[in-house]
């Protein structure tokens, strides 16, 4: 079994007196347990949850903000956030502790350090284009929910979305949650190949390819917008914590904005 | 200086150790499949352990060195030949101006090492000079080598008049490789297993199939069963990390994985037989067996040793044998 812990400011954390954590969200249980002999996950709670994703973020920017050498890399998903550390920087010869048990301790050590910022978020606003050319399962999904297309659409621009994480391929939003009249499981047999730009929707998660790429997301529509340019100073044009909203345009108004500059594919 | 691709492999590309601090935008870290390799090609000719060298698969690319040159290949025997002379892999390598490196026959493993003296001029990108296909950026204009490319070399060296030849020493990569048992942790749905699927997990023999490449490794045999109701939400994944299909089919990530994944993670294949596990071919057998983290860890620290004493070692030798030519 995985190591199971749960981090209190009671049992645990002696350099502050409550937990940051426990004191937003009292009720969410934690967990820390390795992947693999060179990552720590630390878990918190078991759902797709705004609140604990924020929990998520607000460390996750915390270490990255501090540049600590023995971090390779942090990825931050719903409701984990996984430290890829540097064995090497962890194991001093005279260790008898494993390099994973001093991750874990200099891990709880910046929890307890951490101060929970509620950040605004960015809002970053999407047009595209609900044409069917763009949207083969637009008419599938309002079939499976009694809805016409339109009302589909409508629904999928009645509200904002939060970006949970980017996985999958490089910049791609993970967003949530849509309306439950059009959740809407991943096709049975996923497509060879779904163009860069497609706007799709898998359960109650919607998101953007940012590459050409094989994948399974229902399809409702494009955007002109290049969601991941490896050559801008910031390559990804949504980060975690963003909120996006959808907007719609019409064929020609795509084909506009795709002659633009460099934002645009 | 450079070398010319005078025909493309399967797939040829620059790669490093990887490039780390970026997963958070979905950005995995690639680099070599063979890290060990990577490294031992590199030392041989006293670059950094770290420098960007070529991965080669079989078939290999057909390589032209325009000027002197001293090369090294390691990880795979890809029976290379150097102007028709057959060439051993772990040894350091004089070539002479115009001197055409070929792969005839696959001998042993999957992926082949070449570094040069002096280091590739290779593109950074996000801190990594491997490619990144995806996002065509890294290496080599951020794509796979074509003929006619011609690669750069960093820092140029002055080794005119040498015959080609191979330097007569060799680095000894016994201990850092293993055969076919692979040690893995238990992954944090490894619970979800029923009870006889744990026992065939560490008791069955899994061969590796067609579809695999950088991206995974997928397995075929007897079919693994999970307890598990529902779906997982996504979370992060890693090199090594042992998935398992709806299928009950197994899928070991390996450098180009995705960052995250949503299905069950029942194991990890240990950082230390990940280079072991890069050479392993289509069709070959592999067994797991069960280890914790002290142990892992344990191996992948006497590894290093190891490879900090090969370094020492080549280094010596190649500066003994840059001062004995340059006096002679």
């Amino acid at each position: 079994m995985p190591s199971f812990m749960i981090v209190c400011p009671k049992l645990q954390l002696a350099a502050r007196s409550y937990c940051v954590f426990c004191a937003m969200h009292p009720s969410t249980d934690y967990r820390f347990y390795p992947c693999g002999d060179h990552a720590l996950t630390l878990e918190l709670g078991n759902r797709i949850d705004r609140q604990i994703n924020q929990q998520v973020i607000a460390l996750f920017q915390f270490l990255q903000d501090r540049r600590l050498p023995w971090i390779k890399d942090l990825i931050p998903s719903y409701h984990t956030l996984t430290v890829v550390y540097d064995l090497l920087q962890l194991t001093g010869s005279e260790n008898k502790t494993t390099a994973y048990d001093q991750a874990l301790t200099l891990m709880q050590q910046a929890i307890a350090a951490c101060e929970l910022k509620t950040t605004a978020s960015r809002k970053v606003q999407i047009p595209v284009c609900y044409d069917p050319v763009f949207g083969p399962d637009l008419s599938f999904i309002a079939d499976a929910h009694g809805l016409s297309v339109a009302e589909t659409i409508a629904l999928h621009l009645s509200r904002s979305y939060r970006v949970y994480l980017l996985g999958f391929l490089p910049g791609f939003a993970y967003m949530g949650s849509v309306d439950e009249k059009i959740a809407t499981p991943r096709r049975s047999s996923p497509r060879v190949s779904v163009a860069a730009g497609s706007v799709g929707i898998a359960g109650e998660q919607t998101g953007i390819y940012p590459f050409e790429s094989p994948g399974g997301w229902q399809l409702l529509g494009r955007t002109p917008l290049r969601l991941f340019d490896a050559h801008r100073a910031q390559p990804a044009l949504l980060q975690p914590g963003d909120e996006v909203q959808f907007y719609a345009i019409d064929i020609t108004e795509f084909n506009n904005l795709q002659q633009h500059g460099a934002m645009y594919s | 200086m450079a070398l010319c691709i005078l025909k493309s492999g399967l797939l040829d590309t620059i790669q490093d150790a990887g490039r780390y601090g970026f997963q958070h935008w979905g950005v995995n870290p690639g680099g070599a499949m063979d890290t060990v390799a990577m490294q031992v090609a590199n030392m041989l000719v006293d670059n950094p352990p770290a420098a960007p060298v070529i991965e080669m698969h079989f078939p290999a690319a057909e390589i032209n060195f325009e000027e002197p040159t001293i090369f090294s290949l390691a990880g795979a025997d890809f029976g290379a030949t150097l102007n028709g002379q057959e060439l051993a892999v772990h040894h350091p390598v004089i070539a002479a101006a115009g001197s055409v490196l070929k792969f005839v026959r696959q001998v042993s493993g999957c992926r082949v090492y070449l570094a040069v003296r002096g280091g590739f001029a290779a593109d950074a990108w996000l801190n990594s000079y491997s490619t990144h296909l995806k996002a065509g950026a890294g290496g080599h204009g951020g794509r796979a080598l074509q003929k006619n490319d011609r690669i750069a070399y960093r820092n140029t060296i002055a080794l005119s008049g040498r015959p080609s030849q191979a330097l007569p020493w060799l680095a000894n990569l016994s201990g850092l490789y293993i055969e076919s048992s692979f040690w893995f942790l238990p992954g944090a749905e490894y619970d979800f297993l029923d009870a006889a699927s744990k026992t065939q997990l560490q008791e069955a023999c899994f061969s590796i199939n067609r579809k695999s490449d950088r991206m995974g490794y997928r397995l075929q045999g007897a079919a693994l069963h999970s307890n598990m109701s529902g779906e997982l939400i996504s979370t992060a994944v890693t090199r090594g990390t042992m998935q398992l299909l709806p299928d009950g089919q197994l899928i070991i990530l390996m450098a180009d994985h995705q960052t995250t994944g949503g299905y069950p993670r029942i194991g990890h294949v240990i950082t230390a037989h990940q280079p072991s596990l890069s050479q392993m071919r289509p069709g070959e057998d592999m067994r797991f067996v069960r280890t914790d983290i002290a142990a892992a860890e344990r191996l992948f620290l006497s590894q290093q040793r190891n490879l900090q004493q090969l370094q020492n070692a080549c280094t010596f030798r190649l500066q003994e044998y840059l001062v004995s030519i340059r006096n002679s």
